[in-house]
C-alpha cells in the first residue's frame, strides 16, 4: 500500500494554502504515471527499479532524534539544518538578521506562498509534484535588495532511516543588487529515497553562488531538481558536486530570463562501485545578450555508470546569446559506463553557441610522461584522474569547498585504487 | 663486473611489426657525454623510449642496463626510480598536475639533509588514542617538511636555468611554448638527479640563452653528479657547450660510426652522406641514389638493392 496518498499529504502540517496546494500536487501525481526510460528524459536511467511503495514518509521522532555530528567544516557564517526535510535549526541567525537576511519556513513566511514553486513552473514532472505535495517545511532564504553578503550559508540536509523518503525544499531570492553564496550538503543513511527541489532566482543584477555538494550513502537513490532563473544583468555560478548515492539524479534547469543574464554552470562527479550518476541540463535562454557556459566533468571506475545529457535552448527572442556546452569523461576501469549526450536547439541566427564531449580512459602518453619521472602507475593513475577535475575546481565559487571537493575526489580515487590494487595482487 | 652507466647491447626494436632499432651497441659511464647525431627517422628518438619503457614499442633482441641493473622488462616507473631520467622531444601536457606535485610524487627526489631519512614510527611503543593521534600528526609533519623541501628544490632548479617561477603552479607542459616546455624537462632532471640522463633534442627550441643555461646545467651535473649523458641532438652548438666525450653516428637504426666531437664538424659540413652509404638502408630518394652512386667510400652494390 502507498504512503503516498492524498490523505498523507493534507495531513501534513502548515497554514491552509500551503495544505491545498499539497493537495492539489497529491491529485495531481496520483493521476500521473511514474515515468519510463522510454522517456527522452529517462533514458539509460534505471527509473524502473524504483519501487515507491517501498517507502514511507519519516516520523516526527526520526527528525527530533537525529543530531548533525558529520558536518563539513567550510566556515559558514550561518548553518542551516535539514532533516528528512523539516527545519531543525538555524545556527548564526543573528548574523543573518543583523543583514536582513530571512531563513524561514514558507509557511511562516509571508511572500512565502508566493516563492514557493515560482521558479519551478515549466520544469515540473512527476517528481516535483512529489516534493509539491509532501514537503514538510519549505525552506525560505531571503537576502534582500542591495544587500553583499560575506561569506558562506551552508544548508545540510540529512535524510535518516531506512525505507524512509524525504522531500527537502528549499528557496533562495537573491534581491537586486544583492549577493550572496550558498552551499547545500546532501548527505544520507542507506536504503533512502531523497527528492529535493531547489528554485533560486537572481533579481536584477544580483549575484548567487551556489554549490550542491551530494554525498549520499551509496545505498540511497536521490531524484534531485535545481531549477534557476537569473534575471536582468545578474550572474549565477553552479557548482554541482556529486559523489554519493546509488543511483544519484541531478536536473539542472537555469531560465537566462533578463537580458544580460549570466550563469557559469559547473559540475564535478565521480562514481564507483556500482553507481549510476545522472545529470540532465537545461539552459535556457530567454532574453537577448545572455550568456550560460557549462562544464561537467566526471569520472567513474569500477562498475560505475554516469549519464550527461544536456540541451541548450536560445528561444527566437534570444539574440545575442553565447551559450557552451563541455562535458568531460574519464574512464578508470574498462567496466565503467558512460554516455554523454550534448543538444542544440537554436531558435534565434545571431547567436554563438558550442557543445562537446568527451569519453576515455586515462591518456596513455600522460601516463607515461609522469611515470617517466618515476611516478608509480598507480600514483600517476591518481595525480591524472584528480587533476582532470582541475578545471572545475580551480573555478569553485566557493573558495572553501574547493578543498574540501579535492579531499572527497583523493579519498574516492585512493579506496578505487586500492581496490583495483588488490584485485591484481 | 658491473659497470656503473647504460650499458646497451644488441638492442632491437620494433613497431607493428616493422624493425626500427636494429642491434644498438652503446656504453654510456658515470660522468660521461656522449652525443648521438642521425638523420630524421634514423631511430634516434625511438632509441630514447625504448629506453625508457615506452609500451608501444615490442623489444625483439638485446639488453639495457643501468648500474648492473638489466631494465627492459621494468615498468617506466621502475626505470626512472632506478637513475634514469629522459626528456622527451615533445614533453606532453598534464592537466591539473604542477610541477611541485608531479616532484612530490617521484620515487626520484632526493633532498638534502635531515628530511630524505627522516622516519616517523607509526606504530610506537604505545597503545594510547592520544600516541596514535601524535604518530598520525608526526607523520603529517614529516611529510609537510618533505613537501616543504621539495618545493624550495623545484625552486631553486628553476632559477638556475632561468625559468620563470609562475609556471611551477601550473599544470605540467600546458599552454606553454616549445622552449618553455623544454626548460621543464631541464628543470626536472635538476630536481631528480638521475644517474643517466637521455636527453632528446632537449635543445630544439630553446633561444640561445636558454640553450647555453640548459647545457650549463647539464654539464654540471656531469662534473659534480657524474651524471652520465646520452644527447641526441641536430645541432652543434648545443654540443659546443656540453662537450662530448664521444659522438655516434646513427642510421638505420644503429649506430655506424663512433668518434671524437670532430665527427659533429663533419656532420655540420657534409651532412650524413658518407655513413648513409655504408648502411643497408638505402636511401630514398633518386638524387641520393646517384650522389651514392659516385661516393668512392659507398657501397658499391647499393644500387642494387634498390
Amino acid at each position: 500500500m502507498s504512503h503516498f496518498t492524498v490523505d498523507t499529504a493534507r495531513a501534513l502540517p502548515g497554514p491552509d494554502w500551503l495544505k491545498d496546494r499539497r493537495t492539489a500536487a497529491a491529485e495531481e501525481f496520483i493521476a500521473a504515471s511514474m515515468p519510463t526510460e522510454s522517456e527522452e528524459e529517462w533514458r539509460y536511467s534505471p527509473i524502473a527499479d524504483l519501487r515507491l511503495d517501498s517507502y514511507r514518509l519519516a516520523d516526527v521522532g526520526e527528525v527530533a532524534d537525529h543530531e548533525m555530528d558529520d558536518k563539513m567544516a567550510v566556515g559558514a557564517i550561518a548553518e542551516v539544518d535539514i532533516v528528512n526535510g523539516c527545519l531543525v535549526s538555524v545556527a548564526g541567525l543573528q548574523t543573518l538578521t543583523s543583514h536582513g537576511v530571512t531563513v524561514q519556513s514558507a509557511a511562516d513566511y509571508p511572500a512565502g506562498r508566493d516563492l514557493l514553486g515560482s521558479v519551478i513552473n515549466g520544469t515540473a514532472d512527476y517528481f516535483t509534484q512529489l516534493n509539491d505535495a509532501f514537503t514538510p517545511t519549505p525552506v525560505i532564504i531571503e537576502i534582500p535588495a542591495n544587500t553583499m553578503l560575506d561569506g558562506v550559508i551552508a544548508v545540510h540536509h540529512h535524510t535518516t532511516h531506512n525505507g524512509v523518503a524525504s522531500f527537502p525544499r528549499l528557496i533562495v531570492r537573491v534581491g537586486a543588487n544583492a549577493q550572496a553564496q550558498i552551499v547545500n550538503v546532501e548527505s544520507s543513511e542507506s536504503g533512502v529515497l531523497v527528492v529535493p527541489v531547489v528554485e533560486l532566482d537572481v533579481q536584477h543584477a544580483g549575484r548567487l553562488s551556489y554549490v550542491n555538494l551530494q554525498r549520499h550513502h551509496p545505498q540511497a537513490w536521490q531524484v534531485a531538481l535545481h531549477a534557476a532563473q537569473v534575471h536582468r544583468d545578474a550572474q549565477f555560478v553552479n557548482l554541482i558536486a556529486g559523489f554519493g548515492g546509488g543511483y544519484a539524479r541531478t536536473r539542472s534547469a537555469t531560465t537566462l530570463a533578463g537580458r544580460g543574464a549570466t550563469g557559469n554552470l559547473l559540475s564535478a562527479y565521480l562514481g564507483s562501485g556500482d553507481q549510476t550518476l545522472d545529470f540532465r541540463t537545461f539552459q535556457d535562454h530567454a532574453a537577448a545578450d545572455t550568456t550560460s557556459n557549462l562544464l561537467y566533468i566526471g569520472a567513474v571506475g569500477d562498475t560505475a555508470r554516469s549519464i550527461y545529457t544536456g540541451l541548450i535552448r536560445v528561444r527566437p527572442e534570444a539574440r545575442g546569446t553565447n551559450a557552451f556546452q563541455t562535458n568531460r569523461n574519464l574512464k578508470l576501469s574498462d567496466q565503467a559506463w558512460v554516455e554523454s549526450v550534448p543538444n542544440l536547439e537554436i531558435e534565434n541566427n545571431e547567436v554563438r553557441c558550442s557543445h562537446a564531449s568527451t569519453v576515455g580512459p586515462i591518456d596513455e602518453d600522460q601516463l607515461y610522461y609522469l611515470e617517466s619521472r618515476g611516478i608509480p602507475t598507480q600514483t600517476a593513475e591518481r595525480l591524472i584522474a584528480s587533476g582532470f577535475f582541475e578545471e572545475v575546481l580551480s573555478t569553485s565559487p566557493v573558495k572553501a569547498v574547493e578543498q574540501e571537493i579535492r579531499n572527497t575526489i583523493a579519498a574516492k580515487l585512493d579506496q578505487q585504487l586500492r581496490i583495483a590494487e588488490h584485485a591484481i595482487g | 663486473m658491473i659497470v656503473s652507466g647504460l650499458v646497451i647491447e644488441g638492442l632491437e626494436a620494433s613497431i607493428s611489426g616493422s624493425a626500427i632499432l636494429t642491434g644498438v651497441d652503446l656504453t654510456v659511464g658515470s660522468g660521461e657525454v656522449h652525443a648521438v647525431m642521425g638523420p630524421n627517422g634514423s631511430g634516434k628518438s625511438t632509441l630514447a623510449h625504448v629506453i625508457a619503457g615506452r609500451s608501444c614499442y615490442d623489444v625483439t633482441g638485446g639488453s639495457v642496463r643501468l648500474n648492473g641493473l638489466e631494465l627492459l622488462g621494468l615498468p617506466t616507473w621502475r626505470r626512472a626510480e632506478a637513475g634514469l631520467f629522459l626528456t622527451m622531444q615533445a614533453p606532453i601536457e598534464v592537466p591539473g598536475v604542477s610541477l611541485y606535485g608531479l616532484a612530490m610524487s617521484s620515487k626520484c627526489v632526493r633532498i638534502a639533509d635531515n628530511h630524505q631519512h627522516r622516519q616517523v614510527d607509526v606504530s610506537g611503543g604505545t597503545t594510547g588514542e592520544d600516541s596514535a593521534v601524535n604518530a598520525q600528526d608526526a607523520k603529517q609533519d614529516a611529510r609537510a617538511a618533505i613537501d616543504t623541501a621539495i618545493s624550495e628544490r623545484v625552486r631553486e632548479e628553476s632559477q638556475k636555468i632561468g625559468f620563470d617561477e609562475r609556471f611551477l603552479d601550473r599544470s605540467v607542459n600546458v599552454d606553454l611554448s616549445g622552449g618553455e616546455r623544454k626548460l621543464t624537462e631541464a628543470l626536472q632532471l635538476g630536481v631528480l638527479s638521475p644517474s643517466v640522463a637521455v636527453l632528446d633534442e632537449l635543445d630544439s627550441g630553446l633561444d640561445v640563452d636558454a640553450v647555453r643555461l640548459v647545457a650549463r646545467r647539464v654539464k654540471k651535473a656531469v662534473e659534480d653528479d657524474g651524471l652520465g649523458v646520452l644527447a641526441i641532438s641536430h645541432y652543434n652548438r648545443f654540443f659546443e657547450y656540453l662537450k662530448p666525450d664521444v659522438v655516434h653516428i646513427f642510421i638505420g637504426g644503429r649506430i655506424c660510426a663512433s668518434g671524437d666531437a670532430e665527427l659533429t664538424d663533419i656532420v655540420e659540413a657534409e651532412g650524413y652522406e658518407r655513413w648513409q652509404a655504408d648502411t643497408d638502408q638505402p636511401a630514398g630518394s633518386e638524387d641520393a641514389k646517384s650522389e651514392l652512386f659516385d661516393d668512392p667510400f659507398g657501397d658499391p652494390f647499393a644500387d642494387r638493392l634498390i
